[in-house]
């Protein structure tokens, strides 16, 4: 069963493979995110990050969930030597890490319901989950970002996440915080983790360091990265062939 | 005398060697450099998986394509859905003849400030290309770092939904 909407002006898709899928378990994963999306749209006057950054709610007054959120983000930026900044000209939008932790969490929701088979989507992140409809893993296809009718690589997930970080379509929203500049020397940076909720992060992170990413991620064991440059070469971390298909 | 005449001798190769490196990397940028453009035989691993690639309009360039009357479109022009992109509503309309897709126009798209026409002068054409040179690729989820793409697919998706005979 396979499940489309729109949320968050991106594109969400769940399929799950499972024999036996109630529809509302799906749905009940798509409201969650338009949940999210509420609270944590910076396109939203309404939600609480809007809210916050308007100066109208005090650190006392934050969610709970707000509250984890951020302390993750604070986590992060410690964990990227600062790279990962969810600061820019006073205003703080941690979407970079939203979007993952949301997936991971609509990933738990459907694992919590029994589900085995499955991955969950939003705009390009993904969680994978045992194995597609053929009984084998997942088959992701990472875009070339300087041409998507192509599918630069092909790899194989299963449990994974998955996530890849570029410049081209929101143009100034990845930036540099150590510089003030957008990232311009790497085309997109894609991390599988063992979740997506890692993957996506250090994505958002490892794109702000350019080159440097891939001495960062060689260092963590747990990730793999696939980098795409601006003079079009793809560089790779030695464990990310464990994955490729092809 | 030997060695030196060893030493010249590779410095020769190496220069050439180089030179050759220089050469190919020149030649590549004209076109699509090899690293990247690796990904084409992917799409056509021999399995017979039906295509359930999320929201990716349905053709295949590098096969042999079908004729006419096999096609799954009618020919005519057919509007897609209106779709949100974060930053503006995209919508477009498919152009098929002979049963393939000749033309996508955008009906809508986002241009109310200058960040948006910037951003859509440079991600239209790579979205045309793409809708036109429309793949069946053999995978089951694309990553890629896209937003308004997708907009744009989901938009594509119902025009080619109506252009389905």
């Amino acid at each position: 069963m396979k499940e489309e909407a729109i949320i968050m002006g991106m594109p969400v898709v769940i399929e799950v493979v499972d024999p036996e899928v109630i529809n509302s378990d799906l749905h009940a994963v798509l409201n969650y995110f338009r949940d999210v999306d509420e609270q944590f749209s910076t396109y939203k006057e309404t939600s609480e990050i809007s809210q916050i950054n308007d100066g109208k709610l005090s650190p006392g007054e934050y969610s709970l969930e707000m509250k984890k959120i951020l302390s993750l983000c604070e986590h992060t930026k410690k964990e990227t030597n600062g790279y990962f900044d969810i600061e820019h000209k006073g205003k703080i939008d941690p979407s970079g890490l939203v979007k993952g932790y949301a997936i991971w969490k609509g990933a738990q929701m459907l694992l919590k319901n029994g589900y085995k088979n499955f991955y969950i989507e939003i705009a390009g992140d993904i969680q994978t989950m045992g194995l597609n409809a053929d009984h084998e893993p997942w088959r992701v296809g990472i875009e070339n970002p300087f041409d998507r009718t192509q599918i630069i690589k092909v790899v194989k997930l299963s449990g994974e996440g998955i996530a890849t970080s570029g410049t081209y379509i929101r143009g100034n929203h990845i930036y540099n915080p150590l510089t003030g500049e957008v990232s311009h020397e790497v085309a997109s940076v894609t991390v599988i983790a063992k979740n997506v909720y890692e993957a996506d992060r250090f994505a958002t992170a490892a794109f702000v360091m350019g080159r440097g990413a891939l001495e960062f991620i060689e260092k963590k064991r747990e990730l793999s990265a696939l980098l795409v440059t601006q003079n079009k070469t793809t560089i790779k971390t030695s464990n990310f062939t464990q994955f490729e298909l092809t | 005398m030997d060695i030196l005449k060893k030493y010249f001798q590779v410095s020769v190769f190496l220069a050439f060697f180089g030179l050759l490196i220089v050469v190919k990397n020149y030649i590549g940028h004209a076109d699509e450099e090899e690293s990247v453009a690796i990904g084409k035989p992917n799409l056509q691993t021999p399995t017979t998986q039906t295509p359930s690639a999320a929201v990716t309009p349905v053709a295949n360039t590098t096969a042999p394509t079908s004729t006419p009357n096999n096609s799954i479109y009618k020919d005519g022009t057919f509007t897609g859905s209106v779709e949100d992109a974060y930053y503006g509503n995209i919508q477009v309309q498919a152009v098929i003849q002979n049963g393939k897709i000749a033309d996508v126009l955008f009906l809508q798209y986002p241009n109310d400030n200058r960040t948006s026409i910037r951003i859509n002068s440079q991600s239209n054409q790579y979205l045309k290309e793409e809708a036109i040179a429309a793949q069946s690729a053999n995978v089951n989820i694309i990553s890629g770092a896209s937003d308004s793409s997708f907009a744009f697919r989901k938009s594509m998706a119902t025009a080619l939904q109506r252009a389905h005979k």
